[in-house]
């Protein structure tokens, strides 16, 4: 088992090379097309910009040089582990995103969590009752769910559940100003927490659903199904030990591709919630031409992919012991 | 009295009826051979007696008794009681009769733990004592490997460890040999019959091959079309087969002690197809029966003894032998 891991993980590290060089270098060249740069933008916000000014700017940022030049630059700091200097914070970019990192990473685990538990649970009681009242009924939900936005979810989660019923905080990730030490912030940061997560997984919570469906009711057809039968077992054990362990391996790896995704749409929910995440980071980076910003959050958001692909294979590993046998 | 008791068992469903009226019965320690081609409702009938049928298939009459019980009148709770204590089951299949991600240490310890109350420690212990039961070389050191490590025909030897691991009164074996290769085939029977032998089980073993029922059962009984056409002692069977189809089935063999191997001759078949009585009254063979009389298609012939503990489901054999054995017997 040891041995299996060790192998899974210099497997995936090995991978994780060409494929985050790629990511950069793609990265950069597609930032290049975008109009505008940020001493565009800071000049304009400014409104009483010269012709000199904006050069001083540009050559202060190293804006001026060829592309390919700017290229190497960033790469050659990179080496040395250093994401460059953003500015439109007038801060080093690893500091910035250092600020942010935790506000999407918990985010993003609680979102793929409850995707995960509601899905998987949902999709089992859809399987277990397959075409009876309680499959049709939760197949029409969990259709609303996959063709719902999930900014369109957190609106009326917000109306819902902040706005009419004051259950739950709708904006940042804790109460400004309130001071709170202990249990009673964590409690607070969690109830913050709730609504985004919640926003977020809407549409994974569908998609986990069809899929652990389709998936249990696929297993249960498998000769090895009659013979967890013959033993004489009860049947909710039978489900959860024999048939769920097996549908659970398609649903991980789509769950593992899934990830990215998760950090598109945490840009929009991040934006809706107000949430100090990464996610608005970027869209901020965008806007204001951020070029350096904008290359740390997606290099970082590649490495939480790939972080978390190998997560999903470990999982894989556990869950279906053929995997990584050969 | 015998153990298992299947009397008049009919299965139907929807649209159609794989086992038709179906009776026979297993004595205690006995090798029972339940012979047909493939669709004639054998598997049917055996998964029947577990009540284990496929979920649009329903028993439509007929009573099966273990013990004196009738399987068919317990609850739920109380069947899952008798499966894998008192009947279990081997596949045809081992590659996929195994669940695949799950060590086979827990495969066997989980039966046993489902039916005695033993510790952790103790039921593991007893997994590795089945497995070596089941020859399975360095058993405990095999006992948490996975399905997929070992080879068909150990996987075969782990179910049977499984199946024997409460020691059944009855142990089922659906074709346990089709998909292993001949030599593997010898060895996983002559350990179903070691097995027998030494925990006095009964077996069901389900089969279309003849070569297996001649060597490893006591009795066979003759599925054509979800009837038993014939049952009988081993010896007396491969002596002088009594139904028509049975002559057919019988005749249709590469004899190799005849040296059948190496002659030019044409081998004899059955003509027709199963099918061919489909919708028609009477005997389901009359179709493809060299000696089918027109009393034949008109009403459906039940199986009669001819002599002890021998029947046939014909009545131009009966005829032909001098008439039913005493009273009729089912």
């Amino acid at each position: 088992m040891g041995r299996r891991i060790a192998a899974t993980l210099r497997r995936t590290a090995i991978h994780a090379v060409p494929t985050v060089l790629g990511i950069i270098v793609l990265d950069f060249l597609l930032l290049q097309l975008m109009p505008g740069d940020a001493a565009d933008v800071i000049a304009s916000e400014s409104g009483v910009a010269t012709a000199e000014s904006m050069a001083m700017l540009r050559q202060h940022f190293g804006l001026d040089q060829p592309v390919l030049t700017q290229l190497m630059n960033f790469l050659g700091h990179l080496a040395q582990f250093n994401l460059g200097f953003s500015p439109r914070y007038n801060m080093p970019v690893v500091d910035l995103i250092l600020q942010r990192l935790p506000g999407t990473l918990m985010l993003m685990v609680t979102a793929l969590a409850f995707a995960l538990i509601i899905g998987i649970a949902v999709g089992s009681v859809m399987a277990a009752w397959a075409g009876r009242w309680p499959d049709r009924i939760l197949s029409v939900v969990v259709l609303l769910f996959y063709s719902m936005p999930g900014f369109w979810v957190g609106l009326m989660a917000i109306v819902l559940f902040s706005v009419k019923l004051g259950w739950l905080p709708s904006d940042g990730d804790m109460t400004v100003g309130a001071g709170l030490t202990g249990w009673a912030m964590i409690a607070d940061r969690l109830r913050h927490l709730v609504l985004p997560a919640l926003a977020l997984a809407s549409f994974f919570v569908a998609v986990y659903a069809r899929l652990t469906r389709a998936s249990m009711l696929e297993v249960q057809r498998q000769d090895f199904m009659r013979t967890a039968q013959a033993k004489g077992l009860h049947p909710f054990l039978i489900q959860l030990r024999h048939a769920l362990r097996n549908a659970l391996v398609p649903v991980t790896t789509v769950a593992g591709m899934h990830l990215g995704n998760l950090l598109g749409g945490a840009v929009v929910v991040e934006t809706l919630f107000g949430w100090p995440g990464m996610g608005r980071l970027a869209l901020e980076a965008v806007l204001a031409r951020d070029f350096s910003t904008l290359l740390g959050v997606l290099l970082l958001s590649s490495f939480l992919v790939i972080v978390a692909n190998m997560l999903i294979d470990l999982l894989h590993a556990w869950l279906d012991p053929r995997i990584g046998a050969a | 009295m015998s153990l298992l008791t299947v009397d008049r068992l009919s299965v139907a469903f929807p649209g159609h009826t794989a086992v038709r009226e179906a009776s026979f019965s297993i004595a205690a320690g006995e090798t029972l051979a339940l012979v047909g081609e493939s669709g004639c409702g054998k598997s049917i009938t055996a998964f029947s007696v577990m009540r284990l049928l496929p979920s649009n298939a329903r028993i439509a009459s007929g009573r099966i008794l273990l013990d004196g019980i009738d399987l068919l009148s317990l609850s739920e709770p109380e069947m899952r009681e008798v499966r894998g204590a008192k009947v279990s089951l081997i596949q045809q299949e081992p590659m996929t009769s195994l669940n695949p991600v799950l060590s086979i240490g827990l495969q066997i310890t989980e039966v046993i733990r489902r039916h005695e109350r033993l510790s952790r420690k103790a039921a593991r212990a007893r997994a590795i004592e089945l497995l070596d039961l089941v020859r399975i070389p360095d058993a405990h050191r095999r006992i948490d490997d996975h399905p997929h490590n070992l080879s068909g025909g150990m996987r075969q030897r782990v179910m049977i460890a499984m199946a024997v691991a409460c020691r059944p009164k009855l142990l089922i074996a659906d074709e346990p040999t089709t998909a292993l290769d001949v030599t593997t085939q010898a060895q996983v029977l002559d350990l179903l019959d070691d097995l027998r032998r030494r925990l006095g089980m009964a077996v069901l073993l389900i089969t279309h091959d003849l070569g297996v029922v001649a060597q490893w059962a006591d009795r066979i009984a003759v599925m054509y079309a979800g009837r038993i056409v014939e049952e009988a002692g081993i010896e007396p069977f491969f002596a002088q087969p009594m139904h028509p189809y049975s002559r057919g089935l019988l005749g249709a063999r590469v004899d190799v002690d005849a040296d059948e191997h190496y002659s030019t001759n044409r081998l004899s078949e059955i003509p027709g197809s199963v099918g061919s009585a489909a919708g028609e009254a009477g005997c389901s063979f009359a179709p493809r029966c060299p000696v089918a009389e027109s009393a034949c298609r008109q009403a459906v012939p039940s199986l009669l003894a001819l002599q002890d503990d021998r029947a046939v489901a014909c009545p131009v054999t009966i005829a032909h032998e001098g008439g039913p054995h005493g009273a009729a017997r089912r």
